[in-house]
């Protein structure tokens, strides 16, 4: 094979890539499918067991 | 609250080695930092060179480049890594003994640094200089570092693997292919090897490694901090998890091609050349992405800047990261490159990187993190944070000011020709007129500088505090305060 359309493969790959990885965030995941990773930091507390409160939470996803 | 308690008998997590990593990398950013302000003071006032050659600026300034990047940055990587995958797994480190020898290997490897440095033994690779035996060692050290990491992943009580982690993963598995690859050499005696690469290959496999240094080592690995420590002070989550994801793959898969951007009108092929502009032009956006979600991630929250100077020091250095990864891709242009390569310009672009991003996000990590690691409300004192954070700022800002003109000017001078064809300045002449931004930067340097040694006074009296002001049984919600009190 051409090694130039090796090079123009391997765009086409990496541009479906961010394309598939876009769809699968934005798409087939919803917000709160993310939330409890998001919240990781927060679960194990020993000092500070504030939880963000989840008004402010609700306020986010209505925005997106 | 079953993992919780650092104060009583047994440890859930392993702090002593974050403890070891934090104590070090106070030190070496003392340390790194005074080196680079001795070489700023040798480039204002040359007989600094005291006419030896172990401290001639050609042998310091490696010394200073690998104290700063590799052992303040690479400790408070350590620290914040593995503090972060243990709290964010609810997992205990694995292999607690490799964790051990990591320390002190680590160690290990910088002191050889400083020793064999100023002896003038070296590869010549930019940020690669260390002899194969040191590169051995850092490779045991390295693979160590990955089984800790990646085993404590593989043990953790959570679902999910928070986006910190991830980054710190990014990092440590490309720096290990980077150094692999990029040290690889034919040893000819136990201090000197010749690069198993040649010619223009040779200064392309020296770039990829040296970009993605920059691009997985002193981005990667302290968006990893910035992904933790932020939300963490802010006492939020972060501001778009989505955002996160989609920007890790994106920063990852573009960063590995921009190294040609440092050798733009060499012998390196022209289509290569290219193809690093581009790449580093389309890194603006992943760049972007994640200092967008780091500092919205304080949205709704914004007046804790006024009274938290930790949280500011987050937050700046969140800026200062967006001011350089703009910059760089700008610079990575050919027809600007022609003007601000071999500049102060890039001196300048880097330290907006080194001492904005890296060094004060570091600072605050260390800054939250060093209370906790040794059960203290909060840190001895929080008007010293503040006056660290003016520091820092000032300092950084008088060295990237001062630089950006001496990198202009000097760029003018150089390509500036008279109507026959001949250079209207010497080179001597451009060295002269640098002279008032070398003292500038000297000046904002030596500010930063005493910034470390203030802060290194703040952590000796927190740790040192009496047990009166300890943690013991204090409500949660007093030690929530503690940093915005």
């Amino acid at each position: 094979m051409d090694i130039n359309t090796l090079r123009g493969i391997a765009t086409i790959v990496v541009m479906a890539a961010f394309i598939a990885v876009c769809y699968w965030v934005y798409v087939m995941k919803s917000k709160k499918d993310f939330d409890e990773a998001a919240n990781l930091p927060f679960v194990d507390e020993d000092e500070a067991p504030k939880r963000p409160d989840s008004s402010k939470l609700n306020e986010r996803a209505t925005e997106e | 609250m079953s993992i919780t308690q650092s104060n009583t008998g047994s440890e859930p997590y392993n702090y002593k080695v974050v403890r070891q990593f934090a104590i070090m990398t106070v030190v070496w950013g003392i340390v790194g930092m005074l080196v680079g302000v001795i070489i700023a003071a040798q480039m204002a006032f040359p007989e600094l060179n005291l006419g030896l050659p172990w401290t001639h600026f050609g042998r310091l300034r490696p010394l200073h480049t690998n104290a700063v990047i590799f052992a303040f940055g690479g400790s408070a990587l350590f620290a914040s890594s593995y503090y972060v995958v243990q709290r964010t797994c609810q997992s205990k480190l694995f292999a607690p003994a490799l964790a051990a020898f990591t320390f002190w290997g680590w160690q290990v490897v910088i002191l050889s640094a400083a020793i064999t440095l100023p002896l003038g033994l070296t590869t010549s690779k930019e940020y690669a200089e260390l002899e194969w035996p040191i590169d051995i060692l850092i490779t045991l050290v390295w693979v160590s570092y990955a089984v800790v990491f990646f085993g404590t992943i593989a043990k953790r009580k959570t679902s999910h693997i928070y986006v910190a982690n991830w980054f710190f993963a990014a990092f440590i598995v490309t720096v290990a292919v980077l150094h692999l690859v990029n040290s690889a050499a034919i040893p000819v005696s136990l201090f000197k090897s010749y690069s198993a690469y040649a010619g223009a290959t040779d200064a392309m496999i020296q770039w990829w490694y040296g970009h993605n240094a920059v691009g997985f080592f002193l981005t990667a690995g302290f968006l990893g901090i910035m992904y933790y420590f932020v939300p963490k002070q802010a006492e939020q989550p972060i501001y778009s998890y989505r955002l996160s994801i989609v920007h890790f793959w994106a920063l990852i898969a573009i960063y590995i091609w921009a190294g040609p951007h440092h050798l733009h009108y060499t012998a390196l092929p022209d289509w290569a050349q290219s193809l690093g502009m581009v790449m580093s032009l389309m890194l603006l956006a992943p760049s972007w992405g994640g200092m967008i979600n780091g500092m919205m991630t304080l949205s709704g929250a914004w007046d804790k800047l006024r009274t938290d100077p930790i949280l500011r020091f987050l937050i700046v250095s969140l800026s200062f990261y967006g001011m350089s990864t703009f910059e760089g891709p700008m610079m990575s242009i050919k027809t600007v490159n022609s003007m601000s390569h071999y500049t102060d310009w890039t001196i300048g672009h880097v330290h907006s990187g080194a001492l904005g991003w890296v060094a004060m996000i570091s600072i605050g990590m260390l800054y939250h993190l060093i209370p906790r690691l040794w059960g203290k409300t909060e840190m001895y004192s929080i008007g010293l944070i503040a006056l660290h954070f003016w520091m820092s700022t000032v300092g950084t800002v008088l060295y990237i000011a001062s630089m950006w003109i001496n990198g202009l000017m000097q760029g003018l001078m150089w390509r500036a020709y008279n109507t026959d064809g001949t250079l209207t300045y010497t080179f001597a002449q451009v060295v002269e007129a640098s002279y008032p931004g070398y003292l500038v930067r000297l000046v904002g340097g030596f500010i930063f500088f005493s910034g470390m040694l203030v802060m290194a006074y703040n952590v000796f009296r927190t740790i040192r505090q009496t047990p009166e002001k300890e943690t013991e049984q204090t409500p949660v919600e007093a030690v929530t305060g503690g940093a915005s009190a």
